[in-house]
């Protein structure tokens, strides 16, 4: 191990998990348990039977925390496969975001042109109101609110990240 | 498959209640003995109890208690212990015993009864969220919702305890689910479908591993629990690994038995209250062979000063104990025998040689750190030093040759008699490592006659710690349990006392054990045998009077009640910061702010 083992990195994780009751309690209460971050989680069925689940888990820490994490998740008895998207390789990763602008005149108008440029959909309309949905990288949205906020912005709800590998290569 | 060979297949066990379905997959288990207290939602159970004799119940008086005698009998025997306590506050008292099992990996399968599904959420009589409770307490748990899960889960539960890492598992049932008519399916079951230790090593590990040893001019073995939990064949392995190379070995307070403490290549414990030699030699060495322990921050002392010029192998079967605390050169991911086994063909077939003659001058350094003689002690006059205690009762056990087991509780006790007491076998020496559990020693005592109804067990014990769980005297009377409580009496929380005076200026708050009971009373009203001990001349004697007594004994020894537990590294120093016993006036210089934030 490097000396140079205080430096700080974020790391995607995917862990495919058993879909029982209480698996997402002990992924969480791991990461509670542990002091370790989690600055997103998403989970949802991926087989055609459901009984596996993926849970992509964004963290942080030092070369030796990230290790441990892994490792951690990787002994809970219903965990099938841990892996680690950022030191794997090149990766894709997405979040779905909903964002509910209200306004009216000429800020209505801003809100559409801005959404087109984001290539953001509208999914609601009222005379006052949009909702938006849009797809992307965290700074993608982030950067797409941060521009809303001005001309109405009044309510966000976000997936999170979700990722898988690039190229032919399998998870499971 | 004929219905002969598999009787209790699929239509003829929809006769059998979930409750006995649990009972014949506990004795299909292997399941001899399983420790227990009842209550309203595991009736059920009890009454297939009393209707068969295939498995015997042992009536605890505390659930606390169940879990640590299940932790006695699976540490002496290998075997999974069993415990079987009801809802609510049966799962509640029950966690203190089931974290203790966690830390220190002791396979253990705990049966919680539960309200019945259709109220779980609805806070019903005796109803807790078990499996909310027990989540981070256990190595997995289950909550089983239908009768066709029964089978499966409870023999899954034994796969999961014993596989891998060991550890304890909580199975919660619900009422009806006991009640209700359930199938049952012989094991084994097929493979787990995400649970798959590895426990072979990687061959390359291995051979870096034995490269990094050969040429090795200081090196040590440092073995831990790992090693007995992988079997009495992993010790073997190791005192052939040892004696083959010629190191030196220390063990943890886990693994002490895993490697014979008469053997001179053996050094002695190491860690805050190992000797001066170990720990010297951890701190001096150059190559260091981990197997089985885990970098505990009691072995370690101060990370960052942790044999600071050594190359570190480290042989786990569990791969997140690998670069937690302490970064290594090599990772081997393995069951310790396996490793053992592993290393000790790639030494034969390697051809780099082995420079013996370096190895001696290590030795005479060695030799030259056990002229300290750390664990020296003055024994004269009356008072009895808690040391000579132990000390005695050890030369006086090795003397009669009785196979003889020790527990202890937690606390100065506990650590003299890891110092004094030599372990020649594994499986021989049950203490709370890890959760550092006051109140352990009488209960896994308890758990380990049973597994050994014609040994010696004793509780190496405290005054106070004894205290913890001294409705277990009961279960003694009971079952005719003739074990031997020594207690090494002080009249304080010895421990307590001692970081008291060594780190917060003698200020005794709340360390000394006032309003004592009489021990011999004591004893007597649990229809037990009562000794007090206070004069040294009488301690022989003592000794000899409890080992003889064919029922249980309590041995009240009253013994020097300021002596300390040296040599000590105190918290946030390092291994050659120790400090020894004929330091001992004047208090402890040296301890930082940021070493009294440790515990």
């Amino acid at each position: 191990m490097s000396e140079a083992g205080n430096a700080q990195r974020a790391a995607t994780i995917a862990v495919l998990v058993e879909n029982e009751a209480g698996v997402l309690a002990r992924v969480i209460g791991l990461f509670s348990g542990r002091g370790y971050n989690i600055d997103s989680l998403t989970v949802a069925p991926v087989d055609e039977t459901g009984r596996i689940s993926r849970i992509t888990v964004v963290t942080s820490g030092t070369e030796m925390v990230i290790e441990q994490i892994k490792a951690q998740l990787d002994r809970l008895v219903p965990v099938h496969k841990v892996s680690d998207l950022t030191l794997e390789g090149p990766h894709l990763v997405r979040e779905l975001a909903l964002i509910k602008v209200v306004g009216r005149g000429e800020n209505r108008v801003e809100a559409l042109r801005l959404a087109d440029a984001f290539r953001a959909r509208v999914v609601d309309a009222t005379t006052e109101s949009f909702v938006f949905e849009m797809t992307g990288a965290a700074e993608k949205i982030d950067a797409f609110c941060a521009l809303m906020r001005p001309i109405g912005l009044a309510e966000v709800s976000r997936t999170g990240a979700v990722a898988i590998a690039r190229g032919p290569r399998g998870l499971s | 498959m004929s219905a002969a060979t598999k009787p209790a297949s699929t239509e003829a066990a929809l006769t059998m209640s979930g409750a006995e379905v649990v009972l014949r997959a506990l004795k299909d288990n292997g399941v001899e003995v399983i420790f227990g207290y009842p209550g309203g939602a595991v009736l059920p159970i009890y009454d297939a109890l009393f209707q068969q004799n295939a498995i015997r119940h042992i009536l605890v008086r505390h659930e606390q208690a169940a879990v640590h005698a299940a932790e006695g009998y699976a540490r002496s025997t290998g075997k999974v212990g069993c415990v079987l306590v009801t809802s609510g506050p049966g799962a509640t008292n029950a966690v203190t015993g089931l974290v203790d099992a966690l830390m220190d990996s002791i396979p253990v399968v705990c049966l919680t009864g539960q309200v019945p599904t259709h109220l779980i959420g609805n806070d019903a009589f005796q109803e807790a969220d078990t499996t909310g409770i027990t989540r981070p307490a256990t190595k997995h748990n289950y909550l089983v919702k239908k009768s066709g899960d029964l089978a499966r889960v409870v023999h899954e539960a034994f796969y999961v305890a014993k596989s891998g890492r060991p550890g304890p598992v909580v199975i919660d049932l619900p009422k009806d689910i006991l009640i209700n008519k359930a199938p049952y399916t012989e094991p084994p079951i097929a493979a787990h479908r995400s649970y798959r230790p590895q426990t072979e090593p990687d061959a390359e590990q291995i051979r870096k591993a034995v490269r990094l040893l050969k040429a090795a001019k200081r090196p040590i073995v440092y073995a831990g629990g790992g090693v007995i939990n992988a079997g009495p064949e992993a010790s073997r392995l190791l005192t052939e690994f040892v004696r083959m190379t010629g190191f030196p070995c220390t063990n943890t307070l886990m693994g002490l038995g895993a490697f014979p403490s008469e053997d001179p290549h053996f050094v002695g414990m190491l860690g805050m209250h190992g000797t001066y030699e170990a720990n010297l030699a951890m701190h001096g060495c150059d190559v260091m062979l981990n197997i089985g322990a885990r970098f505990d921050d009691r072995v370690t002392g101060r990370l960052n000063a942790f044999a600071p010029n050594s190359k570190k192998i480290h042989a786990d079967i569990d791969p997140s104990s690998i670069n937690k605390n302490v970064p290594v050169d090599v990772a081997i991911v393995g069951d310790a025998g396996r490793v053992l086994a592993a290393l000790i063909e790639c030494w034969k077939t390697e051809d780099a040689p082995q420079d013996k003659h370096v190895l001696t001058a290590w030795w005479r350094q060695i030799d030259e750190w056990r002229t300290k003689d750390c664990l020296r002690y003055r024994q004269s006059g009356k008072i009895i030093k808690p040391q000579h205690a132990v000390k005695r009762l050890y030369e006086i056990t090795k003397e009669l040759g009785r196979e003889t087991f020790i527990t202890t509780e937690v606390g100065q006790h506990q650590m003299w008699a890891a110092q004094y007491f030599g372990f020649q076998k594994p499986n021989r020496w049950m203490t709370s490592g890890g959760l550092g559990t006051m109140g352990y020693g009488l209960p896994a005592a308890m758990g380990v006659q049973i597994a050994h109804p014609d040994a010696l067990v004793i509780d190496i014990a405290g005054e106070a710690s004894i205290l913890m769980n001294i409705q277990e005297m009961g279960t003694l009377a009971q079952y005719r349990l003739p074990v031997k409580v020594f207690i090494l009496n002080n009249e304080y929380m010895g421990m307590v006392r001692q970081w008291q005076e060594l780190l917060h200026g003698g200020r005794y708050s709340e360390s000394y054990s006032a309003a004592l009971p009489d021990f011999v009373k004591l004893a007597e009203s649990f229809h037990a045998k009562g000794i007090r001990v206070t004069d040294a001349d009488d301690l022989d004697a003592g000794i000899r009077e409890m080992i003889a007594y064919p029922g249980p004994v309590i041995a009240d020894i009253a013994v020097a009640k300021d002596e300390n537990c040296f040599p000590m590294i105190p918290s946030g120093a390092a291994h050659n910061e120790m400090i020894l016993g004929e330091d001992q006036e004047g208090g402890v210089a040296g301890v930082t702010d940021e070493g009294k934030v440790l515990v």
